[in-house]
């Protein structure tokens, strides 16, 4: 067990120590002067000279690269140039926000799509199974950002029932230690700022939601309509079990084993999701820093969000593989 | 079937096939045709000082708390360090400067200076202070912070510090710091008791008192400067304990919490010695996107927002969302590149045509917004060298067509720079500009090459950066009453926007920045605009009317050309 | 993923005979599935209108002739001359959807045939020789794979600057790996199976092994994976376009652009997004449908 963790362990340096290589040519690809972007339209030449003096733009690029490894060793990974806060902090500070969206859409997709895979499942070919099958592939053709859209317009403002951005309402004075804001209310004692963060998680929980509802949706019924036709489940019935101590028992354990290994996947694909439903309800998290960043050319920010995210993905990509190595005994011996 | 039968079947299929899915609907009101803009610039500024006066009557106090959004995150809370108008927001509401304005004028008015006396020589003013003012942290403010203050500015740390990025007003007025070679026009500061002070420069200022009411010279606490901001060199200024948590000013209101990037909650300062406001909580939360500013105001989670696009005024109007303009105090231009290798931009009668092919009341009344008023020259009529009298250029394709002939540039193609992705105050939507501007020039016979950046960092990048760019739209908000603020901007040395070389111009520009007096810089100046618009550089087309959009509970509001806005006087009724 | 979207369990005494080709039996499951009949349709729909759209289109792209039809305070609705209205820009609605379908077609297959090809010669390089070379290539897979594709899609697509060339390469690139890996684990997974051992005895060299024998085997998962992976181009573009990404124009018809657009105008004429939305859904699911349809048909599994 040891060595399959460590082997996988292993693997994670080399592949960011190329990616750092990469992003740091990436960012000097990018057309666009970072020195003009900071300046906006009060570009002067003069300034455009002590803006790159004084930033070390115009230093060679092997020693930029050199202080560049250099720092993040240090665990620094850079100055935003256009807010001036270190990119590390901000990712920090952000980062609770992209993680509370993203448990959100994973409860919701869990909560309604494993039911729903399960019906299905158990009787494919019927007209529940087309019904959920249909909708669960619009989940996925639908653009996140358009259903986003869709949810604000009519769930926001023309029927009022939720707020259309933000985190918490501007209104509500709450602290927060954690930055979880759900949290923050249950441990500052505030339940309605818990509640009311809570409410603005709702409809971009549910817009980033449909992608991996429609996964989950899929491979529950998958799993469980062939589980249901195993051997095991025939000997149960066989002993006389009762249908739902079967089901509950045996068919949904089995079953629930690849959603468990797809969410690491998945995870990925909400990121993405992320970015754009973060832009549509501007949510303060780590999707619409990146959006904003490269409008603006903002290089620390570039460099040191992808880093941070290949870093993320590739431990809990490690954290997924080695439960599952936990689960299921054979995977630990290939 | 005929093929334009079958065309139709098809699109009729499809049409039906789109409507079952049941998400058509029909647009609303009657189109727009007028050409006429509906209102004067005057209005903006009547409609303000009605405003204005109607703060004595709001009631003296209502909610607790207003809150506004913003489009961005203050970059710092100290304002020396800030350039942008989110920052300043929030800075006028903490900071006062020596200087204020005149209620909806770009005009200084007495603020922490009750009076001041100019020197006959322009290098030297004195100022007489207002007394027993404090800090919010209970220090005084008195001649001796005053210095204490010049002397912070001036000596900045070298680094990003001195670059315009980090202090820009203080580095493009007064050109330098201490230890800069050569060193800033700022020579020395002497208090004469608590009440007076007087200020020496290397050289005429005559903008210098205007200059004072810019946030960025905000008077700032000298104990809390010296306590919590400590930036040694080659270190960025803006993220010091200081511009984080205890920015200190005699301002209205003070720092209560700041969420970095989310919210900013300002609270009433109990030291402050002017009126106290009305709302004694503030919340400034940061919304970036219009369109969802728009939406947080309609549902009811902020009392305003700045900018409204000019799409949404007659929807935000329906609602019952009031609408309040900002005196106009801006130019929006059509550049004409004078280096583009495309086409003969360097010929005076192609840009005259150019000029007479624009009918800026169509583009005034069909993409800015109600109340902007188009534009004879360079600068606005509140600045000061406005005049009247300058050759103008009156919509006549005619005359365009025959200038063009004359200059057997008859068969123009021009590529036609502007910007997406961006609302300016001075160019609400950029593209809606553009496509009407397009087809005038075509119409006239000129061929246009659309050439879409996104703002930042590309379209100016390659308007001021390169010299490949025909002709574009830009434009400029005025920072404070100082006629160089526009036009020496502009046209105060060559540039790659517009890619000519006037040594007169240059000239003429940098010795009126140094005339001593007002007055005499007036005649000057005027004399310049009529120079400017007969060598026709571009064309000015309007002064766009900024707006602001509150809930139908808020009252005491009073714009401000130059955005001196604080919340003093803001009630949220219930 | 290869989870099959419908089970059936095989029905006793119904095995075919022996001898009929994947491809004849795939046809036949083809024919019978709903789901293949109407993802096959839209994408034959999709096809036709992007290929014949400017014989379609009533009037000519992004034209913006109409721009005092669409201000700020007006947009035209349907009307006899103008079926669908006016978009964001002043063009013709449904000329402007047409064409978008044109643009997402081309973008869509072009990047899925650089993702194709690419990754494709990558994976059988890699499964074909072994050794070092596939180290270094896997390596090289693994780092594109790092970050979540769109999120690669995005930072390439910035690199390239405003042309629907960058949207055509950042997302062929993004879906090189998928591609690569596949066609590894095809060739690695048949190098151990019967024939390929029988061929080796039999003395045929690895090329033809491999160009004859094992390639057409790995076609039709890869065909599957190209069809599903098309579905998904499409949506990303239109991600990125909402992004501001690609395209600079804002008047050329791309459907994701036009979501964006139509944001402006959304309190008086929501359809302006709506319907490049709807468009953009419709067509994917149709390549999913038919994707998914194929893969199962295709799946040895399911023979009867």
């Amino acid at each position: 067990m040891l060595r399959f963790a460590l082997r996988r362990f292993a693997l994670i340096v080399p592949t960011l120590f190329g990616l750092s290589i990469l992003l740091f040519a990436w960012v000097r690809i990018l057309p666009g002067d970072p020195a003009r972007s900071l300046l906006g339209q009060r570009a002067t030449p003069e300034a455009i000279a002590r803006v790159n003096e004084a930033y070390g733009f115009n230093e060679p690029l092997v020693q930029q690269y050199l202080s560049y490894i250099g720092a993040l060793l240090h665990g620094d990974l850079g100055i935003s140039i256009d807010l001036k806060e270190p990119v590390l902090n901000a990712f920090v500070d952000k980062l609770p926000a992209t993680i509370e969206l993203t448990f959100v859409a994973l409860l919701f997709a869990v909560v309604v799509g494993i039911p729903l895979g399960y019906y299905a499942g158990r009787r494919v070919g019927g007209w529940v199974d087309t019904a959920v099958v249909s909708t669960s592939l619009l989940g996925v053709v639908i653009p996140v950002f358009f259903l986003a859209i869709i949810l604000k317009y009519i769930f926001a403002l023309k029927l009022g029932w939720f707020d259309t951005a933000n985190r918490q309402s501007a209104r509500i004075d709450a602290e927060h230690p954690t930055n979880f804001f759900v949290l923050d209310g249950l441990v500052t004692g505030n339940l309605g700022a818990s509640w009311d963060a809570l409410l603005h998680l709702v409809l971009p929980g549910i817009a980033l939601g449909t992608i991996p509802l429609a996964i989950i949706v899929r491979i529950t019924r998958a799993s469980v309509s062939e589980v249901v036709h195993e051997d095991f489940v025939r000997t149960a019935e066989s002993k006389g079990l009762s249908t739902s101590v079967i089901n509950r028992r045996h068919v949904l354990r089995n079953a629930l084993l690849p959603v468990v290994t797809t969410i690491g996947l998945q995870l990925g694909l909400l990121l993405s999701g992320a970015v754009l439903t973060e832009t549509v309800f501007s949510l303060d998290g780590i999707g619409q820093y990146l959006y904003a960043a490269i409008r603006v050319r903002d290089y620390p920010v570039l460099q040191g969000f992808i880093l941070f995210i290949a870093l993320m993905y590739a431990v809990i990509n490690l954290i997924v593989d080695l439960s599952y190595g936990l689960i299921d005994p054979r995977v630990r011996v290939s | 079937m005929s093929r334009r039968h079958l065309r139709r079947s098809v699109a009729i299929t499809m049409v039906s096939a789109l409507s079952a899915l049941g998400l058509a609907a029909c647009g609303s009101s009657e189109p727009q045709t007028s050409t006429e803009p509906d209102q004067s610039a005057s209005d903006a500024v009547t409609q303000c000082e009605d405003l204005n006066a109607a703060v004595a009557d709001a009631p003296a106090s209502g909610a607790d708390e207003f809150v506004f959004a913003a489009s961005s995150d203050p970059a710092t809370l100290n304002p020396f360090h800030a350039s942008d108008g989110e920052t300043f927001r929030v800075a006028r509401q903490m900071f006062e400067g020596l200087v204020g304005t005149t209620p909806c004028t770009p005009d200084p008015a007495p603020l922490l200076a009750s009076a001041w006396e100019v020197a006959p020589d322009g290098q030297s003013y004195t100022f007489t202070l207002e007394e027993g003012v404090q800090f919010s942290d209970g220090t005084p403010f008195n001649a001796q912070a005053v210095c204490d203050n010049f002397e912070y500015w001036n000596n900045q740390p070298k680094g990003p510090a001195q670059t315009e990025d980090v202090s820009y007003y203080w580095l493009s007025l007064f050109r330098g710091f201490a230890d800069t070679d050569p060193p800033s026009i700022y020579d020395s500061c002497s208090p004469n008791g608590d009440t007076e002070v007087t200020i020496s420069l290397t050289e005429p200022f005559v903008g210098f008192v205007a200059a004072m009411s810019l946030p960025a010279f905000g008077m700032q606490s000298p104990s809390a400067l010296a306590e919590f901001n400590k930036v040694a060199n080659g270190e960025d200024p803006t993220s010091t304990e200081y511009a984080l948590r205890h920015p200190t000013g005699t301002g209205p209101y003070m720092l209560d919490t700041w969420d970095r990037g989310n919210e900013i909650r300002l609270t009433a300062n109990p030291n402050y010695w002017g009126e106290a406001p009305r709302t004694p909580n503030i919340t400034i939360t940061t919304i970036e996107d219009p369109g969802a500013r728009r939406d947080a105001l309609l549902n009811g989670e902020i009392d305003g927002y700045d900018l409204v696009a000019p799409g949404d005024i007659a929807p935000l109007t329906d609602a019952g969302i009031q609408l309040v303009n900002r005196p106009a105090f801006n130019i929006l231009y059509l550049g004409m590149n004078q280096s583009y290798a495309g086409a003969p931009l360097d010929d005076l009668k192609v840009r005259q045509a150019i000029a007479h092919a624009i009918d800026k009341d169509a583009v005034v009344a069909q993409t800015l917004p109600p109340g902007s008023v188009t534009a004879k020259e360079f600068i606005p009529p509140s600045v000061n060298g406005y005049t009247d009298d300058v050759t103008e250029y009156p919509y006549d394709p005619e005359m365009a067509m025959t200038l063009l002939e004359e200059a057997g540039a008859t068969d123009l193609e021009i590529d036609f720079n502007y910007p997406t992705d961006v609302s300016r105050p001075y160019m609400p939507s950029p593209a809606d500009t553009f496509n009407l501007i397009s087809t005038q020039l075509e119409a006239v016979g000129i061929t246009v090459n659309p050439v879409a950046d996104q703002w930042t960092p590309d379209y100016l990048d390659k308007i001021q950066g390169t010299e490949d760019h025909g002709i574009h739209l830009l434009g400029w908000t005025g920072d404070y009453n100082d006629t160089d603020n526009f036009l020496g901007v502009f046209f105060g040395r060559p540039s790659n926007e517009w890619g000519f070389d006037n040594p007169e111009l240059f000239s003429a520009l940098s010795e009126a920045r140094q005339i001593p007096t007002v007055e005499a810089q007036t005649s000057q100046y005027q004399a310049i605009n009529q120079t400017v618009m007969d060598y026709l550089p571009g064309v000015p087309i309007a002064h766009p009317v900024p707006s602001l959009a509150f809930g139908e509970n808020v009252v005491g509001f009073v714009p401000s050309p130059v955005q001196d806005e604080p919340f003093t006087t803001v009630v949220v009724t219930e | 993923m290869t989870v099959p979207l419908t089970v059936s369990p095989i029905a006793p005494g119904g095995v075919e005979e022996a001898g009929e080709s994947l491809w004849h039996g795939a046809w036949k499951r083809l024919r019978r599935s709903p789901m293949a009949i109407i993802g096959a349709t839209i994408v034959l729909l999709f096809v036709l209108v992007a290929v014949l759209a400017p014989v379609l289109a009533p009037y000519e792209p992004a034209s913006s002739e109409w721009t005092s039809l669409s201000t700020p305070t007006f947009v035209q609705g349907p009307t006899s001359e103008h079926l669908l209205g006016i978009d964001r820009w002043g063009s013709d609605m449904l000329t402007q959807l047409l064409f978008g379908a044109r643009q997402s077609l081309i973008i869509g297959v072009v990047s899925t045939l650089i993702g194709l090809f690419a990754g494709a010669a990558l994976g059988a390089l890699a499964g074909g020789l072994g050794g070092w070379v596939d180290t270094v290539v896997m390596r090289f897979v693994d780092i594109m794979l790092s970050i979540p594709s769109l999120l690669l899609a995005i930072s390439i697509a910035a690199a390239l600057g405003k042309s629907s060339y960058a949207l055509m390469i950042a997302i062929g690139v993004a879906q090189v790996p998928i591609f690569a890996r596949l066609l590894r684990g095809s060739m690695l997974s048949q190098s151990k199976s019967d024939y390929v051992l029988a061929a080796n005895a039999l003395g045929l060299r690895r090329r033809t092994i491999i160009m004859n024998h094992v390639l057409p085997n790995s076609l039709g998962p890869t065909i599957v994976q190209a069809t599903l992976n098309l579905a998904t181009a499409i949506i990303e573009v239109a991600a990125l376009s909402f992004l501001g990404l690609g395209q600079s124009d804002p008047a050329v018809a791309e459907w994701g652009r036009m979501i964006v657009s139509g944001q402006d105008r959304f309190l008086i004429a929501p359809w302006l997004s709506f319907y490049p939305g709807i468009c953009i859904a419709v067509t994917a699911l149709g390549f999913t449908l038919f994707g998914e349809a194929l893969r199962e048909a295709l799946d040895p599994k399911q023979r009867r």
